[in-house]
């Protein structure tokens, strides 16, 4: 799918929790953008200081209506960028690009999913959940945040998930703890064949292990910081093994950001180990061991 | 909206905008590029993935993202920082080696019908001479770029163009093993004392042109973490907030050296930028970081480019090469100056 760079207007900006939550529109972008694809937006006009683009996961698509098709993402303010989105009113214009990277891989049949979001990474399942239930898959969710006000989209998750468990580091909402404290039992309680998760490295890392452990197999959208978002400026490179056995620096843009859980290298993340395809250790002629 | 591309409209054509009729070719080492916006090595890594944005046909040349003889990882994440009006990044030439290049990279943009310019990085003499063997039986590409001015490499003493001697070497083989026909451009780093010297030394060892700047070597520490923001300790420096060093060195260089090709590149993302590199006597410019921030970049400031070409009343871009360097002129010599407007001080003789 070739992606569009195009002029998005602002048709909506409202809170949502410690999150704002942005309608812009896309046409030709969210009327083919499938759960997990992600945007990059320009930050800060022509003239801006801030020269790399910010990337969002995309959170809900409308995609007829007299816009054209409409997406929604949502923003968690961390730093100049993203403090100045959060400030966009309705009419403002976006240089917008999209949809980006692979989307989520999704199962043939009617099998039983469990999605696990931390944060704001819960904004990309709404979409997949959706997808998955036309499916006739089962869907079970998992969310959790630091707080209460750090919960994405708890309300319409309850209406999409079959199950939903909630868990907050301090217990303001939920259970006390983290999502991965209480994956074993979602996983038991579903009967799991797939695990879905968006969220903090670490969080996917836990995830990760926990599924592959069950043997259940689990897809993990990752967050790398980007420069371009297009493939071509290599930052938000990470060590995946591939299906030859090798592991090699892939950008999470165009070879992700969906990537399989057993499949990363988590703890070897901001790390070049030796046995990496190039790197300074590398034998070529032990590839592929 | 579909892919962004170049009309080359011939100087005759009937273009609503004074932009399309300017003739925006020029000639860079001998090779007549139709728009002198190439892309910047490292920027569109070889060209594939921003032709969804922009025709690359259209641009003047893509120039590839510098290859090793190996396959190489590069560094370890973080790779980047934002910075005022830039980024800093320390990638490290990740890459898939030349054999790989070739086959599969430079072989997609013969396809694609795009003019290449391939960027070739060694970490010894022999490495670059051995680089450009590799390229001499395949051809399909319009020069070579020499880039002995990566910062980001473990041994600062690996940046050639740091020293005139080194830089020479490297050039010299890189020559010694290319095919005479195809020009060279050696890629300065602004990281030096005096940037002519090292200019003067390449030339003398056979580059045929100069690419000038490479990113300036930088450094960013994150005050959360207390720690470098970036793996690799320090990094490249690009973007807005590197273009005047770059302009200043693309003066420096056309001063001394009037007649060789040279592609300006380092900050540039407006026409207007484009032109400033033309004026201080650029042939060709390159567009990098840029394209991070807008994908279709290179087309958007080719049409600035010829918009202002074409408001200062120029019908070709070749007549503004180096021009901001002519002598200033003499009070009326250009008819800006209206000695009718100095009548009320026209002194009462007695």
């Amino acid at each position: 799918m070739m992606p569009e760079q195009v002029t998005s207007e602002v048709l909506d900006n409202r809170r949502s929790g410690d999150y704002h939550v942005l309608s812009l529109t896309a046409p030709g972008i969210a009327d083919v953008a499938k759960p997990g694809h992600f945007i990059t937006l320009a930050m800060g006009g022509e003239e801006s200081s801030m020269v790399l683009r910010r990337a969002f996961a995309i959170h809900q698509v409308q995609s007829r209506g007299v816009y054209g098709g409409t997406l929604d993402i949502a923003v968690s303010v961390q730093g100049r960028g993203t403090a100045w989105l959060a400030e966009r009113r309705r009419h403002d214009m976006l240089n917008l690009v999209g949809p980006l990277g692979k989307p989520f891989a999704l199962p043939r049949e009617g099998v039983s999913c469990v999605l696990v979001g931390g944060g704001y990474g819960s904004a990309p399942l709404f979409m997949l959940a959706q997808e998955l239930r036309e499916r006739g898959c089962r869907v079970d969710m998992v969310i959790g945040a630091a707080t209460e006000s750090r919960l994405f989209g708890v309300l319409e998750l309850k209406r999409l998930a079959s199950a939903l468990t909630i868990t907050t580091d301090d217990g303001s909402a939920g259970v006390r703890g983290r999502v991965t404290d209480v994956l074993d039992d979602a996983l038991d309680r579903a009967s799991a064949d797939v695990v879905y998760a968006c969220g903090p490295m670490p969080m996917l890392a836990e995830v990760a292990r926990i599924s592959t452990k069950r043997r259940v197999f689990s897809q993990c959208a990752v967050e790398e910081s980007m420069a371009c978002g297009i493939g071509v400026c290599m930052t938000c490179v990470l060590p995946v093994i591939g299906d030859d056995g090798v592991t090699r620096m892939v950008r999470s843009c165009v070879d992700g950001p969906i990537f399989r859980g057993d499949r990363v290298r988590w703890s070897d993340i901001n790390t070049m180990p030796d046995d990496v395809w190039g790197a300074p250790g590398y034998d070529e002629r032990g590839a592929g061991r | 909206m579909s892919r962004a591309l170049i009309t080359h409209g011939d100087p005759n054509s009937t273009g609503n905008s004074p932009g399309a009729r300017v003739d925006m070719s020029t000639d860079l080492a001998g090779i007549d590029l139709p728009s002198p916006i190439l892309t910047a090595s490292g920027c569109a890594a070889a060209g594939r993935e921003i032709d969804a944005f922009v025709d690359i046909t259209s641009l003047g040349a893509v120039v590839t993202k510098s290859i090793m003889l190996r396959p190489r990882s590069g560094r370890a994440t973080p790779r980047m920082s934002e910075t005022p009006s830039g980024m800093l990044n320390s990638i490290g030439l990740q890459g898939p080696g030349i054999d790989s290049f070739i086959e599969n990279d430079l072989a997609w943009l013969v396809d694609r019908g795009a003019r290449t310019i391939v960027s070739i990085a060694g970490e010894t003499v022999d490495e670059f001479g051995r680089l450009a063997s590799k390229l001499r039986p395949i051809g399909g590409f319009q020069a070579i770029e020499v880039n002995i001015s990566c910062p980001n490499v473990a041994d600062r003493g690996q940046v050639f163009a740091c020293r005139a001697e080194s830089a020479a070497q490297v050039i010299q083989a890189v020559r010694r093993n290319s095919d005479s026909r195809i020009p060279i451009f050696a890629k300065l780093s602004p990281d030096v004392t005096d940037i002519v010297e090292i200019a003067d030394s390449v030339l003398k060892a056979g580059a045929t042109g100069l690419s000038l700047i490479n990113t300036l070597l930088g450094m960013v520490i994150d005050t959360n973490t207390m720690r470098p923001a970036l793996a690799g300790v320090t990094g490249g420096l690009s973007g807005p907030a590197i273009r005047p060093v770059a302009v200043r060195c693309v003066w420096q260089v056309r001063a001394a050296f009037p007649k060789i090709p040279i592609i300006g590149m380092g900050g540039i993302r407006s026409g207007s930028d484009a032109m400033e590199f033309m004026l201080a006597g650029a042939n060709a410019v390159s567009v990098g970081t840029a394209v991070f921030n807008d994908p279709s970049a290179p087309v958007r400031i080719h049409r600035e480019l010829a918009q202002l070409v074409a408001d200062h009343g120029f019908g070709q871009l070749s007549q503004i090469v180096g021009r901001a360097h002519r002598e200033p002129e003499a009070p009326g010599a250009n008819g800006s100056t209206d000695f009718d407007d100095w009548d009320f001080i026209t002194e009462e003789r007695s």
